[in-house]
């Protein structure tokens, strides 16, 4: 029989993966089992410029087609794996059907995160992961209409951006003391929080939730600050690593599917990559880390591809992320542990900022706000394990390029 | 429809009909040809989508916005005719435009 690469899930890292594979020389079939109806496309324009409406459809995939056919990748849709059986080397699918593989890559993704709240599954209330989850929120954005995001995140921040430009009458509830508290300081959320408030986003902060309640035709949120009416509900709370199918396969799994430097889980011929999978990277604090990003997925992609070809190539890459609320551009790079020095550099005040992290003297992270230069060299700077003084860090008058 | 060339770093060239309204990069990626990676998509977030613009057609498209300009401070080979090809609207009035290819996009 020949050599197969079966990779479980159609997202970014999927489609990277393919397409590694046959330019490192890869000549076996590969095959993509994925659970949604579309080939593999784009996640971070969905809750931005694909929901504003500003993004055709057929712009978010990633490839055409054509790619896949001329790759000789073998795309099995709307299908969903359900076990692998190790032994027999097999991934059963939906339908009774089998596959079987040579190596088997899990590319299986992230859900979002359910809020266990009475009501959060009455009709109105939506999540935002996929293409159809913004096509049915794009019917109720309309103008005048209230919307109520629940979770002050990334992904709640800019549907909250995008649906107060169009005139709906937009408030954010937050649990916590402050927005986007797991992605950014205390100076860049307060920045964040301040530009919603002016955009005419009502943002409330340390609020709890109790119950989401059906109120005539639309719903009416009761939270610990008192009851609010809104036609539609959205909630964004996170993520969660899709890893059912490695747990019940008996592979390690702790937060996300344990792979090494090289993609590799406990099993030599099965490996997980992107959003699923927990691996060892010398910049995260406590060497070990699950990302959320598309950087890691490509970057994974790439390194495994390269492995799985006879050409392990270890991954110890600076991960990047970015945000884009109003005209507002936040890139991040690096990894912290939070105990670490802030360096602030530029001012909120003139809409363009960066915040460094410096751990031990360190720079291992940065934040920028329409701050491209701090941005790109602060990579390098990361990447480079760079000590710059906090105080030349900070001076504008010093241009980024020669902080090195 | 504008016709793009799109020539490789080895001399390889492609000439695709690209759907004005989509960017320069999104012609390369939607039609297989290769030396463009485009990792974050079109965000302007990346600067692997380096092109060269063929010298005569520098002054003939929109010009650079700030960011862009800052973003590829920091590529890897940049010229005076460099652009991130995310940013470069396609346009009927593009028909014709040439770009090239760095060698690496990282």
């Amino acid at each position: 029989m020949s050599d197969s690469v079966v990779i479980v899930g159609a997202g970014q890292a999927a489609s990277q993966l393919v397409a590694s594979l046959r330019t490192e020389g890869y000549a076996g079939t590969i095959t993509v089992v994925g659970d949604e109806p579309y080939i593999p496309y784009q996640r971070p324009p969905l809750s931005k410029a694909f929901l504003a409406g500003d993004l055709a459809r057929e712009r978010l995939f990633i490839k055409p087609e054509e790619f896949y056919a001329e790759a000789k990748c073998h795309l099995v849709l709307n299908t969903r794996a359900v076990a692998i059986d190790r032994a027999r080397k097999v991934v059963k699918l939906t339908d009774d059907l089998e596959l079987n593989y040579t190596t088997l890559v899990l590319a299986t993704g992230s859900r979002v995160r359910n809020l266990p709240l009475p009501g959060g599954d009455l009709p109105g209330c939506f999540y935002l992961r996929g293409i159809a989850d913004v096509e049915h929120l794009q019917n109720r954005i309309a103008p005048g209409a209230s919307l109520v995001i629940i979770g002050a995140g990334y992904i709640g921040l800019e549907v909250a951006a995008v649906a107060v430009k169009r005139g709906l009458k937009v408030t954010v509830l937050e649990a916590l003391p402050r927005v986007m508290a797991r992605a950014a300081c205390a100076e860049v959320s307060a920045f964040y929080l301040e530009t919603h408030r002016k955009a005419g986003v009502d943002i409330r902060l340390n609020t709890k939730l109790e119950a989401i309640e059906k109120n005539g035709d639309a719903l009416m949120v009761r939270t610990s600050e008192g009851p609010l009416p809104a036609d539609t509900v959205l909630i964004g709370v996170g993520i969660v690593p899709n890893v059912e199918l490695a747990v019940v396969a008996g592979l390690k799994v702790d937060n996300g599917i344990v792979v090494d430097q090289f993609g590799r889980t406990d099993d030599p011929a099965i490996y997980a990559i992107g959003d699923c999978a927990s691996l060892p990277n010398t910049y995260a604090p406590g060497g070990r880390v699950r990302l959320e990003c598309v950087q890691n997925a490509i970057d994974q992609a790439k390194h495994t591809a390269a492995t799985i070809c006879g050409k392990p190539k270890p991954y110890n890459e600076v991960p990047w992320f970015w945000s884009d609320q109003y005209d507002l551009k936040l890139q991040i790079a690096g990894l912290h542990s939070g105990g670490g020095q802030l360096v602030l550099r530029g001012n909120p005040a003139d809409r363009s900022f960066a915040v460094f992290h410096l751990e031990d003297g360190v720079i291992v992270a940065v934040e920028a706000v329409n701050a491209a230069p701090e941005y790109m060299m602060g990579r390098r700077l990361i990447a480079a394990r760079a000590r710059v003084a906090p105080d030349r860090l900070a001076d504008k008058a010093v241009p980024m390029k020669d902080m090195a | 429809m504008a016709k793009i060339k799109y020539i490789e770093h080895n001399g390889k060239e492609h000439v695709v009909d690209v759907k004005p309204g989509m960017s320069v990069m999104e012609g390369a990626v939607k039609n297989l040809i290769p030396g463009i990676d485009a990792d974050c998509g079109g965000a302007c977030a990346c600067a692997t989508c380096h092109v060269y613009v063929d010298q005569a057609w520098t002054g003939k498209i929109e010009p650079m916005q700030e960011m862009e300009k800052t973003m590829l401070d920091f590529a890897e080979a940049v010229e005076s005719n460099s652009r991130l090809s995310c940013q470069i609207k396609v346009t009927e009035a593009l028909d014709g435009f040439v770009v090239r290819m760095p060698k690496s996009q990282h």
